[in-house]
């Protein structure tokens, strides 16, 4: 869809803040999303997803900044912005005990149409994510995955130019997942709607979404096409190495060892692993170097992986992270990747080094 | 808006909740017209046999009148009224909340107010239905029972107590919505509506009396205590108005009794002193209960306003 009009922004929030008393929720997010493209709004549990979607549908006001669709401000103007956009809340809900097919002819009402027209569309939208059959129970007995569907049926019945879904995967079986994301993938690809997505599931999502923006603790980290991210990643260069080597079935390394390896071209970390790998990050392929050492020191190398460049497997590392740290109270993980997300918005082209550095100081012990 | 308010109403009318609240009320006023209409006609009975005439008003008295062993209609009115309007209100927007519908309903587009005012419209609605509909099955009712004849004034004396009972239950209701807006869970806007329920309608009077006791003290006797006497009943007047529950009662009493002249201490004083005896037109009831009807309003607007107001400023999050 990036084709002639790729450069016409639909969304855009400048400097957009959102505090709650002292937490800061969303920190000066600039976004821009362009017609029909399928943006990918991931971060961790409470980086402020949530929190930027009720911004842009004016559900929320935000405390500066501001946010526009269509150039409709969506503070001032949030009912001809609610006319355009369609939205998907993170856990949607129906009314338990009206059936799917009147959940959706009602909401066709709300948006204006006629109880035939409203009629008439739900039994189209409702074809259109295979939920015919069930239409006609009541929605309270539908399951996760159902709602969902069903959530986006509902989106459909205004027929939006722009979706706006939270978290429209959470829960989902890995099935359900997958349908659901061809399904938005359709919606972007046949009907030409823009779609900003939001998930704290990168691996789903960067299957459909052209562009992505990072956003962790209120900080959009870093943003841009996926290929483009990982590229720009290598050429910067950060590659990882997991090493379990022993010498004598002694898997512990000296000190000698482990200057040599520091000695090694451009390597920047070492760290040793709770399962007693040891951790190498170098902005260099120094796999070479790294065997040849080892043999030197008598060592066997009885496993080692390589990471590098490889942007899904540096996300994970960073969310994982974080959630981890979420669930924990105050883990270090967290409050460091805080800390360095919260340092100062940066230009796009060092965007990718921050994450680095923030991984750095993640994996670092 | 009108969608929405159509839906709420059907909801209303559909729920399990509004049918049996509807059936209780049913049943309670069959017994209370049934145990006025003996009352009363023990009472014709006796009056015929000779001295003091009926009361005009015969009729207005199956409202109030209660039987040997139930309440009048309208006691159990001032009594439950406050319940079915908790019923229908306490979770108005937390169970929408709860079910995920109402960030959905917040995104469609039309203006926030919009769905609270549906909501307290349709909940109006709902209790005038089930208001007017008893009101009008019991006047039937009695009609067939005792023979009488309605004048027009007994009628629009009836059709405004009607509508009072509508604004008390909808007071009621106002409050359970504000709670329902404020609390997450609807059981702890259920539970909090009640307790104020209970507070005023049971134990504020008693309260009342205490604290006008302490302030002008009426026993001993003596000048003072005879001086006491007036300020402390216009206190616990005054106070015991602060309750829908006393303000209702005294509005029943005005337009059902046309011989009540007013609820104040001066004329319940010159009455002893022997004013005539005479029945108040309904103009003139309406003129006594004015006051209390603004009251009753502005407690009903206010309750809805903190709840509107709570509502547009908070944040649609599920
Ligand atoms: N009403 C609120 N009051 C205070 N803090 C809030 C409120 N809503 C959200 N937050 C905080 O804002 C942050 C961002 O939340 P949210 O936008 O829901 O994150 P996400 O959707 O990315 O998981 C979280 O730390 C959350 O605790
Ligand atoms: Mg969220």
């Amino acid at each position: 869809m990036e084709t002639a009009n790729k450069d016409e922004i639909v969304i855009r929030t400048v400097d957009l803040c959102k505090t709650y008393g002292t937490l800061k929720a969303v920190d000066h997010l600039n976004l821009e999303i362009r017609r029909g493209e399928i943006f990918g709004l991931l971060g961790p549990n409470g980086a402020g997803k949530t929190t930027t979607t009720l911004m842009l549908l004016g559900l929320t006001d935000p405390t500066s900044g501001s946010a526009s669709i269509e150039g409709l401000d969506c503070t001032r103007d949030s009912l001809a912005v609610k006319n355009e956009v369609g939205y998907l809340p993170d856990n949607v809900g129906f009314y338990p005990n009206m059936s799917g097919r009147d959940n959706l002819i009602f909401s066709g009402e709300m948006n204006g149409l006629t109880r035939e027209q409203a009629g008439e569309r739900a039994k189209q939208v409702l074809e259109r994510v295979g939920m015919t059959e069930a239409a006609d129970r009541d929605a309270g007995t539908y399951s996760r995955g159902m709602r969902q569907r069903l959530g986006i049926a509902d989106v459909l019945m205004k027929q939006p130019r722009i979706i706006i879904m939270d978290e429209p995967t959470g829960g989902l079986d890995p099935q359900a997942t997958t349908d659901l994301i061809s399904m938005i993938h359709d919606l972007s690809k046949i009907e030409g709607i823009t779609i900003l997505i939001s998930s704290h599931d990168l691996y789903q999502i960067q299957k459909i979404s052209d562009r992505v923006g990072i956003f962790v603790k209120g900080h959009m980290i870093a943003c841009g096409r996926i290929d483009e991210l990982g590229r720009q990643l290598q050429n910067e260069g950060l590659y990882m190495f997991d090493v379990w080597a022993d010498r004598n079935g002694d898997s512990t390394w000296d000190k000698d060892l482990l200057n040599d390896v520091r000695a090694l071209p451009n390597v920047k970390l070492i760290g040793r692993k709770v399962d007693g790998t040891i951790h190498v990050e170098s902005s260099e392929d120094v796999q070479r170097g790294l065997e040849e050492t080892l043999l030197r020191h008598n060592y066997t190398v009885r496993e080692m992986h390589r990471q590098g460049g490889d942007l899904d497997e540096i996300y994970r590392k960073y969310f994982e992270r974080a959630e981890a740290g979420e669930k924990g109270g105050k883990s270090n993980g967290r409050s460091k990747a805080g800390a360095d997300a919260g340092e100062k918005r940066t230009g796009s082209d060092e965007r990718p080094s921050k994450i680095r550095r923030g991984l750095s100081r993640i994996l670092g012990k | 808006m009108r969608v929405l308010y159509k839906k709420e109403l059907s909801d209303h009318l559909d729920s399990t909740r509004y049918q049996i609240l509807f059936v209780l009320l049913a049943c309670i006023m069959i017994f209370a017209v049934n145990g006025a209409i003996s009352t009363i006609s023990q009472a014709a009975q006796q009056t015929s046999d000779g001295q003091t005439s009926v009361s005009e008003f015969l009729f207005l008295q199956l409202f109030t009148t209660s039987g040997s062993n139930v309440y009048s209609f309208s006691t159990f009115i001032g009594f439950l009224g406050p319940i079915v309007g908790i019923m229908l209100g306490f979770d108005a927007i937390n169970e929408e909340v709860a079910q995920g519908t109402l960030n959905r309903l917040a995104a469609q587009p039309i203006y926030r107010d919009t769905i609270i005012n549906a909501k307290f419209l349709a909940g109006l609605t709902a209790v005038a239905i089930m208001i007017f509909t008893l009101g009008g099955v019991m006047t039937g009712y009695g009609l067939i029972r005792t023979g009488l004849v309605l004048t027009g004034e007994e009628v629009a004396r009836i059709v405004m107590y009607l509508l009072m009972c509508t604004l008390y239950i909808s007071l009621w209701m106002a409050l359970a919505e504000l709670f329902s807006v404020t609390s997450r869970y609807a059981a702890t806007s259920a539970l909090a509506s009640i307790a104020i329920w209970l507070f005023l309608t049971m134990f504020w009077s008693t309260i009342v009396s205490g604290i006008a006791g302490s302030i002008y003290p009426v026993n001993g006797g003596g000048y003072q205590a005879q001086l006491n006497a007036i300020s402390n009943y216009s206190l616990q007047t005054g106070l015991n108005r602060v309750s829908p529950y006393y303000v209702f009662s005294e509005i029943t009493t005005i337009l059902m009794n046309p011989n009540v002249h007013s609820t104040n201490v001066v004329s319940l004083l010159t009455s002893q002193e022997g004013a005539v005896a005479s029945y108040l037109s309904f103009g003139q009831s309406l003129l006594q209960i004015w006051p209390h009807i603004v009251l009753m309003i502005a407690e009903t607007v206010i309750f809805f306003a903190a709840a509107y107001i709570t509502f547009m400023k908070r944040e649609i999050r599920a």
